[in-house]
């Protein structure tokens, strides 16, 4: 039953969520007719599971009453023989009336046990999830901190996986430097990034932070030096501002208005209402999407940190604001390494090194130049989005 | 009894806590209907279609509950032949009646006397088994025939809720393929799956617990005191007493828990939205340092929630050992009386045991009731928003002359349009556009600027406030919304496959579709040799989390889809780089040549297929902005230019 259940809602979401491509091809009827088919069915295993059940509780019924008349037939008997002193018979009846109460209370409970197991199991299954990433329980900390991030064959494999994430990838990214990657959906480019906080670990080779693998750092520290803004804009319920000093709690006034401006969010901060303190509901809800990245950008500037992971972050917004924020963002940023995964090429064109992954592997890295000259896939890759005029 | 879960239920999520008696009236705050009565009245009335059926039930459940009821006054019957078959047997054979009365009442027994002065007792015999046994055989016969009539209405009682429910479902259906495109992008989607999904469900729980089930409580309440009454109205003032009673302290404990029960909800709010939020934001909340404060913050949430409930469910949990106390008061208190009465003969032993049978009987579905009175509450709360869903403003008929066109050649002019999706905010104001047939308008714009709209209007999946758009000098208005569609193919970047075949996909509800035909389609959409090299070939499943099919693949399937409806006029909303390189490549090749030779519309991404095309639009806020050629646009130097220039600018330097 809940198959056909599952049955009618799936078709269902298909027909809502593709109701302009259902109308388009002028296919409601043939779509009716799935819907009628699948609700037919549920109606049919309904009623059969239904019907089942109706007989349960008038034989239970039945089953107690007989029991009644059996007690005072039997009971009777002994009385008569002088067997069981006539009270008795009474009391009896009194105790099966709540043998009866007792029994629906336990048929109903009954019903309960098999939901309460599989919620148990689920909650179980959770809590036996072991952490992939453990912290060090002797930390240490690099002599000094200035954001030079290393991979020495890097791999990565999911458990269980037949194929690596990533394998062998060893590049340097200096502080100062903007190092850009680009490659494919599934090509790695996140979950490289996601190895320098240690969302996950590496299973073969070692990052390196400030000289030190970040497996040995204290996870508190390490995540001190960072600046993420994730693929998904994401902002939490408060105000504007305590969204902004959300990795900096000591953050000035003032140095919450300058990451605005390089996130190119002060002119529209500026336009609401109580501007800083404007409230911001659950995941930024009311805010657009490109809203919504610049002010996790701006957040990310607040902390002021070493290094800076541009994961996608430029997508929601227009091009011509994407050009001013990166061009004001790179500029305040001079001492900081920053990585950047984007999906339009015009956004890695400047950077000072461009690795270009492909299936998991590092297949090109360079400049722009250097790459258009000597790596195939990237310059497929750019080709796919310029014109060649425009990529040379 | 309304705690007989119907599997039905299953299917709810959110009933995490018992839907019994019990459960209804503590557990979840019951879903509030605006009119209450209004939309129960509407749901009953949609049962009119099986009014034989459900008089046919009444007349069982009424016929089920009166002969159950007479069950216990005929076993005290039998008791009392026992009974007096007891005393008759410790008394002399004999002797006649009168003489044992005198024997008794010389000895002081008056007592005794009197109550043997009314039985009928025979000194000297003992039970009369035949007559126990014509008196249990009829019980047996009504408990029989009770429970036999209770089956059959349950049995009957299924079939019309069902019908009933799916009835409902279809007109749900049905108005989903009538409703405007508005509808769909104005509410949330999940709203309107919930409506016709759990609301209907809700809906058939209330249907299938709620009305046989209050009407046999309400029934077996009555004839019950009935019964009562009959046998002894003093017993049944006594016993009455109860009701008030459990009440009167019911409502005070039940007053007190629900501020605890709300505050419990209250909290349960907090927490799951604290829980979400950090759920969500779990990545940054670590890297920005913020773990310790999440922890203590739910934690602190956690202690309040817990001391709301215990005290919530502390509290509820006493109504039941009061009631029951006072009912097992009552009971004493009954038995006492009774007991009396039988001594002094105003009473036979068999009545008491029948009252005290009765007595029990009757507090059980006045228990039944007020839970009931929750499952209807929320099942008209359920139907309240499903008609609210029926109810719905529908598209505008077609008008009933339509034309009909076989194959449009692809002229499309727009003259003088107008229209907004809010009546406060203009989008596009006198607008005018004319597209020869197989020419290409590309719509260009930032994320959210609007570029749907065009399509909207064109496919009428909204209408226009003022202007006309022809199709081959025939306003589209004059055709009827499936004639005009038929004209056009669309690729959408979401690409919306459903669950089924390839080749279903491909032919997209063409009943048995020509197998060449969608192998042609297939190949100039450069997805044949894939297809092949599935192991199901055409015929393998795709699902929805299908993951050997890639984003690619699946674009191009929808591209062989548009192949396959061979429309004149193409609406293309090009990929962006989410797809790998190779497949790119196969993706652009398809588009093109599915371009030739029709009037496009495209959504693009791509500078390349802007630069060739007829016409540029450029949106932006919803609005359209600027209009023309590539050439005309650039030297126009305003957003497309800025556009357009963006993407080389050396801004990193």
């Amino acid at each position: 039953m809940q198959l056909k259940i599952d049955r009618i809602n799936l078709v269902l979401r298909e027909q809502i969520s593709g109701v302009r491509v259902i109308r388009a091809f002028v296919r409601t009827p043939y779509e009716e007719l799935k819907f009628s088919q699948a609700s037919g069915e549920l109606m049919d295993t309904t009623l059969k599971v239904t019907r089942t059940f109706a007989i349960m509780f008038p034989s239970l019924m039945l089953i107690l009453n007989l029991s009644s008349v059996a007690v005072i037939w039997f009971g009777g008997k002994l009385v008569d023989t002088g067997q069981m002193p006539i009270g008795n018979l009474t009391a009896f009846l009194a105790y099966i009336m709540q043998i009866l109460s007792s029994v629906m209370m336990a048929v109903m409970m009954s019903l309960m046990i098999p939901r309460a197991a599989a919620s148990a199991d689920r909650i179980k299954e959770v809590l036996m999830i072991q952490t992939s990433v453990v912290e060090s329980l002797t930390p240490s900390a690099p002599a000094e901190r200035n954001g030079r991030v290393e991979f020495v064959g890097v791999g990565f494999r999911y458990p269980g996986a037949e194929q690596s994430v990533l394998s062998n990838i060893s590049f340097v990214a200096e502080p100062g430097k903007i190092t850009a990657f680009v490659g494919s959906t599934g090509s790695g480019k996140s979950t490289l990034l996601n190895l320098i906080p240690r969302f996950i670990d590496v299973t073969s080779g070692s990052v390196l932070l400030d000289g030190l693998d970040v497996r040995e750092q204290a996870l508190e520290d390490l995540w001190q030096q960072i600046g993420w803004v994730p693929q998904r804009a994401f902002l939490f319920g408060g105000t504007v501002a305590e969204n902004l000093r959300f990795g900096a709690l000591d953050a000035t006034e003032d140095a919450l208005w300058e990451a605005l401006d390089v996130a190119q969010a002060k002119d529209f901060v500026m336009e609401l209402p109580e501007k800083l303190n404007s409230p911001v509901s659950q995941g930024g809800a009311n805010f657009s999407g490109g809203q919504k990245q610049r002010l996790s950008i701006a957040r990310a500037i607040v902390r002021n940190p070493h290094i800076y992971l541009l994961d996608d972050s430029f997508s929601a917004l227009d091009f011509a604001t994407d050009v001013k924020l990166r061009s004001a963002l790179f500029h305040r940023s001079k001492s900081a390494t920053v990585f950047v995964v984007a999906q339009r090429v015009s956004t890695v064109l400047q950077a000072d090194q461009i690795i270009v992954l492909e299936q998991g592997e590092v297949v090109g890295s360079g400049t722009h130049h250097e790459l258009m000259a000597n790596c195939k896939t990237y310059k497929e890759i750019v080709l796919s989005q310029l014109s060649p005029e425009e990529a040379a | 009894m309304s705690s007989r879960e119907t599997p039905v239920s299953t299917a709810r999520q959110h009933t995490p806590i018992m839907r019994g008696p019990m459960g209804a009236m503590f557990g979840t705050p019951p879903a509030k209907s605006k009119d209450f009565k209004g939309s129960l009245k509407r749901l009953l009335s949609e049962l009119g279609a099986e009014r034989k059926t459900l008089a046919t039930v009444m007349v069982l459940i009424s016929t089920s509950v009166i002969l159950g009821a007479f069950g216990p006054k005929i076993l005290g019957r039998a008791t009392n032949y026992v009974f007096y078959g007891f005393l008759g047997k410790r008394m002399s054979p004999g002797i006649s009646k009168s003489e044992a009365i005198n024997r008794l009442q010389s000895q002081g027994q008056d007592r005794l006397a009197a109550m043997i002065g009314k039985s009928s007792v025979i000194p000297g015999v003992g039970i009369n088994f035949e007559a126990v046994s014509k008196l249990l055989l009829l019980a047996i016969v009504l408990y029989l025939f009770s429970s036999l009539f209770m089956w059959v209405q349950g049995y009957l009682m299924a079939g019309v809720t069902q019908r009933t429910v799916y009835r409902l479902r279809r007109l749900a259906e049905e108005k989903i393929g009538r409703l405007p495109l508005r509808y769909f992008d104005t509410q949330s989607r999940g709203d309107l799956l919930s409506r016709v999904t759990n609301d209907i469900d809700n809906i058939s729980n209330s249907l299938q617990q709620g009305l046989s089930q209050i009407l046999n409580s309400i029934l077996t309440v009555a004839s019950v005191l009935a019964m009562m009454i009959w046998i002894s109205p003093v017993l049944a003032i006594v016993s009455l007493i109860a009701i008030p009673l459990s009440a009167f302290f019911s409502v005070r404990i039940g007053k007190r828990s629900q501020r605890e029960f709300i505050a419990q909800w209250d909290w349960t709010g907090k927490l799951n939205g604290h829980v979400e939020e950090m759920h969500t934001g779990h990545s940054l909340i670590k890297v920005f340092g913020r773990r310790d404060r999440a922890i203590s913050e739910f934690s602190s949430l956690n202690e309040r929630l817990y001391e709301s409930s215990f005290r919530a469910q502390f509290i509820s949990g006493l109504i039941q050992p009061t009631t029951l106390l006072i009912s097992n008061l009552i009971y004493v208190a009954i038995a006492v009386l009774g007991g009396y009465r039988v001594a002094t003969g105003a009473m036979t032993l068999g009545d008491v045991q029948a009252f005290i049978q009765y007595s029990r009987q009757f507090g059980m579905p006045l228990a039944q009731i007020a839970g009931l009175i929750n499952t209807v509450q929320s099942g008209a709360a359920s139907a309240e928003r499903l008609f609210q869903l029926l109810d719905a403003q529908e598209e505008e008929p077609d008008l009933a002359n339509s034309i009909t066109v076989n194959r449009a050649r692809g002229d499309i002019v727009f003259k003088d349009v107008f229209f907004k999706y809010n009546p406060d905010q203009p989008l596009i104001e006198d607008f005018s556009l004319k597209v020869s047939a197989g020419q290409t308008v590309a719509i260009v714009g930032p994320t959210g600027a609007g570029k749907t709209t065009i399509v909207n209007l064109l496919m009428r999946f909204y209408e226009i406030d003022k202007g006309s758009i022809t199709l081959d000098g025939t306003d589209i208005r004059e055709l009827s919304r499936d004639n005009l569609r038929k004209q056009f193919g669309m690729v959408l970047q979401d690409t919306w496959l459903f669950t089924g075949t390839m080749s279903e996909n491909i032919a997209f509800g063409e009943i048995d579709p020509d197998a060449q035909s969608v192998a042609r389609a297939a190949k100039a959409a450069n997805i044949d040799h894939f297809l092949r090299s599935l192991p199901g070939g055409y015929g393998s499943m795709l699902t929805d989390d299908n993951s050997t099919v890639s984003a690619g693949e699946r674009q191009l399937i929808t591209i062989a889809r548009a192949f396959f409806a061979d429309p004149a006029i193409l609406i293309l909303d090009e990929a962006t780089s989410s797809v790998d390189t190779r497949t790119e490549v196969l993706v652009q090749e398809a588009m093109s040549k599915l371009r030739a030779g029709r009037t496009s519309f495209v959504i693009a991404h791509r500078l390349s297929t802007i630069r060739g095309a007829d016409s540029i639009l450029v949106m932006e806020n919803g609005h359209l902005v600027e209009q023309g050629n590539h050439i005309d646009l650039m030297a126009r130097k305003g957003r497309y230019f800025e556009l357009y220039a963006s993407q080389f600018s050396q801004a990193l330097n």
